[in-house]
């Protein structure tokens, strides 16, 4: 059976419309000699039981969470998922709902992004959230953009230690209209003052801070944003929404913008994407604010409920002039991030912070013991850290791929400097035994 | 429909009141009846140079968003600060309460190039 839905008289009538004699007329373009002139050579057909045996064993071929045990880190982590997540999330209602335009036959998927829109405010200590962006890197871009609109500047500052693929994504956005980035040089991997300083001005829209940073570190944005807001900069933080559980929130730091990667929260690694973008700023910014928001209101009958609200901002009103050319957001990863939330609570999310901290402080305490191990920088850390490696943090990675285990990320994919640099993660999920394997096979290596 | 005889129009429904060299604007009796519930205007901050008729600001109603233009050059000395938390002034006053900057003029024979209360009057009778 074909899968062509137009017969073959539709096919003629089309044809003959656009005066084409045959379908091959149509291929004009394409040179002759990359056109196929057999059929494609693909084997028999199979049933559907060797089918999947087949695709089976395809797949076993692949390594996955599931079967190493992984320390990578870098913006994609592996926390522990409650199965009730996946429970609510693959409800048809939810799993099969498209944008909700009509809120009379929507309120449930807006209800559920009015309450995610919630939380995050309430872990960031932001006014005002959306309904969420594609991922941390897009978020982050997005901020960028909307300081340049806010601020009619056109400078941005960029600390060195934000997530390089964030950083590589921001470029992207930023290379057309005059946009000017600048980084910000890092002193024992933290924003340096002194070259915050010398850099910031009245040109400055903007200065973008990760904390806790690429490198795991936590930033001294107390004192950043002092210097950001006397030069009449707006100051944005991308932070790990876990973190916030436990360390001092955007909000408490004064910052203008808060965004992040919601993946941690609820979300599975789904491949590297899709992923949540989490956006959320002071309410003075509102107007300036991409993506979606939902808001809550009554009807004609005076009963709660909920809309899209502000979408003048938006492409499908103001065209061109639109705060953002995202006129979506990804509402079932940020459904996965409420769920996980909600079930979690508040103690249940302090735990799991407190845990990636403990678990990742205890892993580098051990591994530090090591001959030719030691801790590139001496800063506060979260769940991440890097560790300087007696030979290639490559070397290390292929080695420890032997004994099932993903050791890190090695460095050197982003900065040639750091040749003998992984960068380690340890989410709550990690036991000590995993952790002591871990050591013991870094141990096994140097030998 | 409200047309005042003593101010002039741009065609994109903007009024403007010369006296001496500063110069009031808003916008027009039809512009706020045709946008329908106005809910935010975005001001442009005091000392903003402005030019004829190149866009100074957004005027946002519950479904439409439009730009506002200008109608004479010059410079920003003071916003209708009102409109931030009660935008719905300009429906109920577009000539008054609902003014919303006032520019200090450059060139005050600019205000010639502009439509008298009865051109704007045949221009609204063509819509």
């Amino acid at each position: 059976m074909g899968y062509i839905p137009n017969t073959e008289d539709d096919q003629k009538l089309m044809l003959e419309k656009i005066g084409v004699r045959a379908f091959q007329g149509l291929l004009k373009a394409v040179p002759e000699s990359i056109r196929l002139k057999d059929e494609l050579k693909l084997p028999k057909g199979i049933s559907e039981l060797e089918l999947v045996q087949l695709l089976q064993n395809i797949s076993e071929k692949n390594k996955g969470t599931d079967k190493l045990i992984s320390f990578l880190g870098g913006g994609a982590y592996d926390h522990f998922i409650p199965s009730v997540v996946n429970h609510i999330l693959l409800r048809s209602e939810f799993y099969t709902a498209y944008t909700p335009y009509q809120p009379e036959v929507s309120q449930g998927t807006l209800q559920s992004i009015y309450e995610y829109q919630t939380l995050i405010c309430q872990l960031t200590e932001m006014e005002v959230s959306n309904a969420s962006m594609y991922d941390g890197a897009s978020a982050v871009a997005e901020a960028a953009l909307m300081s340049l609109a806010e601020t009619g500047r056109n400078e941005i500052l960029v600390s060195h230690s934000l997530n390089p693929n964030y950083y590589r994504v921001l470029c992207t956005y930023c290379e057309r209209g005059g946009i000017k980035i600048r980084k910000i040089e890092l002193k024992d991997g933290v924003t340096e003052a002194g070259s915050l300083e010398s850099k910031i001005s009245s040109k400055t829209a903007s200065y973008i801070v990760q904390s806790p940073n690429f490198y795991g570190l936590i930033e001294n944005v107390e004192e950043i944003e002092k210097k950001v807001h006397s030069a009449g900069a707006l100051l944005i933080m991308v932070c790990d929404p876990i973190s916030l559980a436990i360390l001092k929130t955007p909000g408490e730091y004064g910052a203008d913008i808060a965004v992040g990667e919601g993946q941690p929260l609820g979300n599975s690694l789904n491949f590297g994407g899709p992923f949540l973008g989490f956006f959320a700023c002071k309410q003075s910014l509102i107007r300036k604010m991409p993506g979606r928001i939902v808001g809550e209101t009554i009807d004609s009958k005076g009963r709660r409920g909920f809309v899209l609200v502000l979408q003048t901002r938006e492409q499908h009103i103001r065209r061109e002039k639109a705060t953002s050319n995202i006129c979506t957001n990804e509402a079932l990863c940020a459904l996965a991030a409420t769920v996980y939330l909600s079930l979690l609570g508040k103690n249940g999310l302090r735990k799991v912070a407190e845990l990636c901290l403990q678990k990742s402080h205890y892993a580098a305490e051990q591994i530090s013991k090591i001959g030719g191990f030691k801790l590139q920088f001496p800063g506060q850390f979260f769940k991440e850290f890097v560790v300087e490696t007696p030979f290639p943090a490559s070397r290390v990675v292929k080695l420890l791929l032997k004994k099932n285990i993903l050791a890190g990320i090695d460095l050197s994919r982003f900065d040639r400097k750091l040749k003998n640099s992984l960068l380690i993660s340890v989410a709550e999920k990690r036991t000590r035994q995993e952790i002591d394997y871990l050591v013991e096979s870094l141990r096994g290596i140097v030998k | 429909m409200i047309i005042k005889e003593d101010l002039r129009y741009t065609k994109e429904h903007e009024w403007v009141k010369l006296e001496k060299d500063i110069a009031t604007m808003g916008i027009t009796d039809y512009a706020q009846g045709e946008l329908g519930d106005i809910v935010f205007v975005e001001l442009p901050k005091v000392g903003t140079k402005v030019e004829q008729m190149k866009s100074f600001g957004v005027i946002e109603a519950v479904k439409a968003v439009s730009e506002l233009f200008s109608p004479v050059t010059g410079e920003v000395v003071e916003v209708n600060s009102k409109l931030e938390s009660e935008a719905g002034l300009i429906n109920k006053d577009p000539y008054g309460e609902g003014w919303i900057i006032k520019v200090k003029v450059k060139d005050q024979s600019e205000i010639n190039k502009l439509l008298s209360a009865e051109d704007y009057k045949k221009l609204l009778e063509q819509k």
